[in-house]
């Protein structure tokens, strides 16, 4: 009942996540409490909330719509998990009734602190303010009338605290105290071995326990046991689990959530009238040997469990029967019947059992969700949450989960101790087959965290034309964990007849503070990653995907051949060479992602070739003799012709030389004969990303692979070491890049040999710089870019906006692998693959 | 780019005579400079018996693209990379024909001053063009000049002699002939023909361009058999490079990317091409069928799931019983042409409350989907590769899951019935696979069974004994819990 507020210097005890709605009247001095003990921006009051909307804070007219906004402003802070204090008289029922609807709309404590202040206070204050030195004294009667009136009800409307402050001195002595949440035990980092539904196995406790490395429940290394509930019903020992489990949790060896079996239990024993289906009946005979005492500790025990808990900094949530995240550390009947029994959709089955709402499948929270309640017959990781009730009483297995480690430990049952109502799920529920990702995950603008640089930005045109491509012509994203990032070429050169010339590129890693870095050959034709796995199983149990054993797409997450075929036959001929190479084991892994370059050119952009380059090519081929022809004649004819004669002369030179340009990238195949494909990194394996092994040890494992590639497929990536401090080792690297250009290479890329490496200010730093070789270029900038007057005015280009574009979709790429890496679920990992699909369809010069 | 024009003649009627009907001297080069370039004039022959002009226009690549930055970021569809590495400075097209027109603009009008009467005289006339793209080939190009009184000799150029395989380019070499013709209409010619051929024009087709049509094609565009085709290239580009052009830049940009044409991927907007005697009808049915299916199932709030250009829409916001409509699509360019033909901005408000537009894909699952009495995916599955088919499934009938869901597809067995259809083609060139009946009802049945639906066939089109209808609609409803339980039992 509410406490009395004779003790002077009350302490107020608050929540830490509440809305906390100050009662008084007019003048009782509501504003100043709140500013007293409250931060600035947790108070909402409506005075202020008038003002916005009527630039007159007393304008009762605008109430409505003032009230109207302080809902607004207190839902956002609410939902966003920020505790609000409300600053208005809220006298009237009606006005509180809202407020606590507010609360329980966002799952949170409404408490209400009361300030009742003699009339004569009231008055005199208010008379003492301009603004309100014309308030009727009625006006303050009538709030001090309905305050009055409302004392009795607070609790039963709905307040989970109420505190009354009885005059002027209570309240000013009053303490403000913020208590934390039951719920919230984030201080708490374990580590953890979380048990799933244990339904009376007392047996199979007792050995999960000791293969977990508990001796009479306690482990040496100090672990801490967390029990998602169901410890009762259906088993051969309800009472010894609970022996079991209570001891833990009462000397502090372990924490336990309830399940909706405990939860009928504890209202059977408060003497509420419960059927004793599902296996209570088994618990209350059992129970009766055990003694009066015993029996009471057990009811205690029940009733004083928390629906919930989030531990480990916020990054582990465990609950019966799973919790959307923004139930998370809230506290309301809904998320504790959420936890309790979890979601259904209204439907039963055809064994006329509930439908459960797959709200896992939906869950795209941060926090790890282990839960129980839904048997399955293997405990697997979706979107980040797992279900560990392995139906243990019903022959299957007891499993535990090891956090931080998430590994899996599970004993199996010694029999079947009941007999399920309908068969186990064949996969845990909103299981993997073919289910898609939200829309919610990539529409719109978006930002996306990355660990190495922060926020990427996406803007909302990218995103919808990303949404196009990905959506018609990608491959299944599961099979598609990373997109390349585009890359910058070297700063503009001032040498003569060069556009880009490797100098720049030496110089501007070297500006970086990089000193070794390796200048790789240029492979021109199309850049392909592929995922490989060793074999259909491995892709099965690591993507999910029913049959192909991995992929190949190009740059925007196309498929790079139409017939899977062809695919199957490219992805066996690489995973031959990782056998033979044998680095499924050097790696520990049995899929590997590789970024690679696919040749010829031809092949895939043969549609371009022939609209385009081709297309050039043929029409200054028809062109060229008749007109040189038609100058000669005139020429003969003694018409003054010289000048014009030699440009046309020059740009026919220029326009051949274009042809032979692309044509070295042409050659033709038939099947996979003629195709080759050059990897240049290994970027992730099975729980690693490899984004930041150095460059020289990456060839070195692609060495091996090209080596032990026996098809003639794999093609080595020709390499030069730099150091960019050494003028003579930095000539040696131009002189390099000329020979190779000079006959006819693309050019070569410049990395730092450290891979992924920051500048001395800590920026990240371009993770490769491209230097495209003179004759390459015309392809890019059109055949006749050599002449000077062309190149005065194409070195004008800007590359800032090109690089800053490289340095996002690196972020990106990095953090689509990492998240691989790490076992995210899809969604998190397609995100960042998304995001650099999105930052492609940008505006940029295209010819960078 | 490059012409030269050649005449013959007698001492009576000199060759020569060609000089003064362009207005050009045979014995100077001259220059003169156009926007894109210099314009050069010079006769590498020149006497009495043959006279030829050379027509020799220097492009500047560069201030092409320049100039065209200012129509709209990056101006025409095509004017990403391709616009650094183009044709432009070899081929001839509507740059040549601006040079021409105003290079030999007297002798384009017929004007000769210092000798009146020779214009109006016909004579032996050869022109040669190396270089002519030309949209529709070497049989155009006779189609066009032929009716005109000119002998056409017309050869394809190969693309690149080093590699057969690859076939054509779209460029003729082009000589015309004639002994009837006088040289202004030999001009005018020209330049109507050139820039139709191309069926590209350089510059933003402004109004006054059908003026210059008109007046260019004065005596002979009336009565010529391909009028219309003439006219709708030289006058048509307008919507597709100014305002389309916005649209579909992010697209351009990552097919870019991926060394493809942009073509590959934006084919939203297509039209169909299936090869149907008629060609309304079938559409019209399978709406017709659609929105039967819908009255039937009592739906009210409908989805429209790849709504493409909004044919369907458009049919539903004519029957008051459907009092809710959304239209979905992935591509933005096909919603607003959507947008464009339900014309949403100028709709009363009452009747714009009925319908909306978004972009979503089904590749995702969709909340904003959820909670509607009927979805139609009319024509859409068969856009999918079929290893994504599960993700729309699941979208469709796990998350979205409306009361009733049509689904139409061809019906492959009846493309035999497609005479213009070569036998074992897909009538879209987008379509991913064409299912038979069996194949058709094997997936609904599946896909019914894991989602808890009844599934029933309808025939759309005629009915074929032996194979079937065009298309095939199936009509899922959800169970109710009682049919469910039936069901099991």
């Amino acid at each position: 009942m509410t406490e009395t507020t004779q003790h002077k210097g009350r302490v107020l005890p608050v929540t830490d996540l509440s809305l906390v709605v100050l009662v008084g009247a007019s003048g009782s001095g509501k504003s100043t409490f709140a500013r007293r003990h409250f931060k600035p921006t947790e108070v909402i009051s409506s005075d202020f909330c008038r003002g916005l909307v009527s630039d007159d804070e007393n304008d009762q007219s605008a109430s409505r719509d003032a009230f109207d906004v302080l809902h607004y402003i207190a839902g956002k802070r609410l939902a966003a998990g920020r505790r609000t204090v409300v600053d208005a008289t809220s006298v009237q029922q009606d006005a509180r009734r809202q407020l606590i609807e507010l609360a329980r709309q966002h799952d949170v404590l409404p408490i209400a602190i009361v300030l009742d202040v003699p009339e004569e206070v009231c008055a005199e204050r208010n008379a003492a303010r301009t603004d309100r030195a014309d308030m009727p004294r009625r006006v303050i009667q009538r709030h001090i009338r309905e305050l009055r009136r409302s004392l009795r009800h607070l609790e039963r409307e709905g307040f989970r605290k109420v505190h009354v402050l009885r005059g002027v001195e209570d309240v000013e002595n009053a303490t403000v105290v913020t208590e934390k949440r039951f719920n919230d035990l984030t201080h708490l980092t374990g580590p953890f071995d979380i048990v799933g539904d244990i339904h009376g196995c007392a047996a199979e406790l007792e050995t999960l326990l000791g293969k977990l490395g508990y001796t009479d429940g306690v482990h040496p290394e100090g672990r801490t046991a967390v029990f998602v509930g169901d410890l009762v019903d259906r088993g051969p020992d309800s009472p010894g689990v609970l022996r079991r489990v209570m001891s833990m949790v009462k000397s502090g060896n372990a924490l336990c959530v309830p399940g909706n079996h405990e939860n009928k239990y504890g209202r059977y024993l408060k003497g509420r009238k419960v059927q004793h289906t599902h296996g209570l009946a088994e618990t209350i005979e059992q129970m009766a040997g055990e003694s009066e005492e015993f029996a009471a500790e057990v009811r205690q025990f029940i009733d004083g469990l928390v629906s919930h808990y989030v531990l480990d900094g916020g990054r582990l949530v465990v609950c019966h029967a799973g919790l959307p995240e923004k139930y998370h550390g809230r506290t309301s009947g809904r998320v504790r019947s959420h936890a309790l029994y979890g979601e259904t959709t209204g439907e039963t089955d055809e064994f006329g059992l509930p439908v459960r709402y797959p709200w896992a499948e939906d869950y795209r929270g941060r926090a790890a969700v282990v839960y129980g309640h839904t048997p399955v017959p293997e405990a697997t990781w979706l979107n980040n949450t797992i279900c560990l009730d392995t139906g243990a009483v019903f022959g299957g297995k007891l499993t535990a989960l090891r956090w931080p480690e998430r590994e899996l430990v599970d004993v199996p049952a010694e029999r079947v101790w009941y007999e399920p109502a309908r068969p186990l799920r064949t996969e845990a529920p909103g299981g993997h087959d073919g289910r898609p990702l939200d829309l919610g995950d990539v529409h719109g603008r978006r930002v996306v965290e990355t660990r190495h640089s922060g926020r990427v930005a996406v803007r909302e045109e990218n995103a919808a034309a990303a949404l196009e491509v990905m959506s018609r012509f990608a491959v299944d994203p599961r099979l598609l964990p990373y997109l390349p990032p585009t890359m910058a070429p070297t700063a503009t050169s001032r040498v003569e007849g060069y556009l880009e010339h490797p100098a720049e590129a030496f110089a501007q890693y070297a500006a970086d503070g990089v000193a070794r870095v390796v200048c790789e050959e240029k492979h021109m034709g199309s850049r392909a990653v592929a995922l490989v796995c060793r074999d259909a199983e491995a892709a099965r149990k690591r993507f999910g995907v029913d049959g192909p054993t991995g992929s190949l797409y190009t740059r925007t997450g196309r498929p790079f051949f139409d017939d899977e075929s062809v695919t199957e036959e490219v992805l066996g001929r690489v995973r031959a060479a990782v056998t033979e190479a044998g680095l499924w084991a050097e790696l520990d892994t049995d899929w590997l992602l590789l970024d690679a370059e696919l040749m010829p050119w031809s092949l895939k952009a043969s549609g371009l070739l022939r609209s385009q380059y081709a297309a050039v090519g043929a029409a200054s081929g028809a062109v060229f003799p008749g007109a040189l022809g038609a100058l000669e004649g005139a020429a003969a004819r003694g018409v003054d012709v010289a000048g014009l004669l030699d440009r046309q002369r020059e740009r026919a030179a220029d326009a051949a030389a274009f042809t032979q340009a692309y044509r070295r990238y042409c050659w033709t195949t038939d099947g996979l004969d003629g195709v080759r494909l050059a990897p240049f990194q290994i970027l992730a394996v099975q729980g690693r990303s490899l984004a930041a092994l150095p460059h020289d040890e990456q060839l070195a494992l692609l060495d091996r692979l090209v080596e032990h590639d026996g098809t003639g497929l794999l093609q080595t990536t020709r390499r030069l070491h730099v150091d960019t401090g050494d003028p003579e080792s930095v000539r040696a690297g131009v002189d390099w890049w000329l020979e190779m250009t000079g006959r006819g290479g693309e050019g070569m890329v410049v990395k730092p040999v450290g891979a992924l490496v920051r500048s001395p200010e800590g920026r990240l730093v371009q993770p490769g710089i491209k230097c495209r070789g003179r004759e390459y270029l015309r392809i890019i900038y059109g055949p006749e870019y050599t002449r000077p007057d062309h190149l005065t005015r194409l070195r004008t280009r800007f590359l800032g906006h090109k690089r800053s574009l490289a340095i996002r979709e690196y972020a990106l790429g990095l953090e689509a692998l990492d998240r691989l890496a790490e076992g995210e679920p899809l969604w998190r990992v397609h995100e960042a693959v998304f995001g650099v699909l999105a930052l492609e369809s940008e505006p940029v010069d295209p010819r960078l | 780019m490059f012409l030269t024009i050649t005449t013959t003649g007698t001492p009576e009627r000199p060759a020569t005579d060609l000089g003064f009907l362009l207005h050009k001297h045979p014995d100077k080069a001259q220059a003169f400079s156009t926007s894109y370039g210099t314009a050069h004039v010079l006769y590498p022959e020149a006497d009495d018996q043959r006279c030829t002009a050379a027509l020799l226009l220097e492009v500047d690549a560069v201030a092409l693209v320049r100039r065209g930055k200012g129509k709209g970021r990056g101006g025409a569809p095509d004017a990403a990379l391709a616009q650094y590495v183009n044709d432009r400075p070899y081929a001839a097209s509507s740059l040549l024909a601006v040079a021409l027109s105003g290079v030999f603009s007297s002798g384009m009008k017929g004007v000769c001053r210092a000798r009146p009467e020779l214009p109006g005289q016909a004579r032996p006339l050869r022109v040669e063009i190396p270089a002519v793209p030309a949209r529709g080939g070497p049989g155009l190009v006779q189609r066009l000049f032929e009716p005109l009184g000119w002998t056409v000799t017309a050869e394809a150029v190969a693309l690149d002699t080093e590699f057969p395989e690859w076939g054509d380019s779209r460029y003729v070499r082009l000589l015309l002939e004639s002994e009837t013709l006088t040289l202004a209409e030999a001009l005018r010619h020209l330049y109507v023909l050139l820039p139709v051929l191309d069926d590209a024009k350089h510059y933003w087709v402004s109004p006054d361009e059908v003026d210059k049509l008109l007046r260019a094609g004065e005596g002979w565009l009336p009565g010529h058999p391909e009028q219309k085709l003439i006219t709708s290239r030289y006058l048509s580009r307008r919507w597709s490079l100014t305002r389309e052009a916005m649209e579909r830049l992010e697209l351009v940009r990552l097919a870019e990317a991926d060394d493809s044409e942009v073509e590959d991927i934006d084919n939203a907007v297509e039209e169909e091409t299936e090869a149907e005697e008629k060609p309304a009808p079938l559409a019209v049915q399978r709406r017709d069928a659609i929105v039967e299916a819908l009255g039937a199932a009592g739906a009210a709030r409908v989805l429209d799931l790849g709504c493409g250009q909004g044919q369907l829409v458009q049919t539903l916001l004519k029957d008051p019983r459907f009092t809710e409509i959304v239209g979905v699509d992935v591509s933005m360019r096909a919603l607003t042409i959507a947008s464009r033909r339900l014309k949403l901005d100028r709709m009363g408000e009452r009747q714009a409350a009925r319908v909306s537009l978004l972009q979503g894909s089904l590749a995702y699952t969709d909340k904003r989907l959820k909670g509607y009495d009927a979805a139609v995916l009319s024509e859409v599955i068969e856009h999918l590769d079929l290893p994504r088919l599960p993700a729309l499934e699941y979208a469709v009938f796990g998350a979205a899951r409306p009361r009733t869901v049509l689904v139409t597809t061809p019906n492959v067995e009846y493309n035999v019935r497609w005479e213009s259809l070569p036998a074992g083609h897909v009538r879209h060139g987008d379509h991913r696979f064409e299912w038979t009946r069996e194949e058709f009802r094997a997936w609904a049945h599946t896909v019914a069974e894991r989602h808890g639906y009844g599934v029933e066939f309808t025939p759309v089109g005629p009915d074929d004994p032996e194979v079937g209808p065009p298309t095939q609609m199936a009509v899922f409803q959800m169970l109710t819990g009682n049919e469910k339980e039936a069901k099991a039992a």
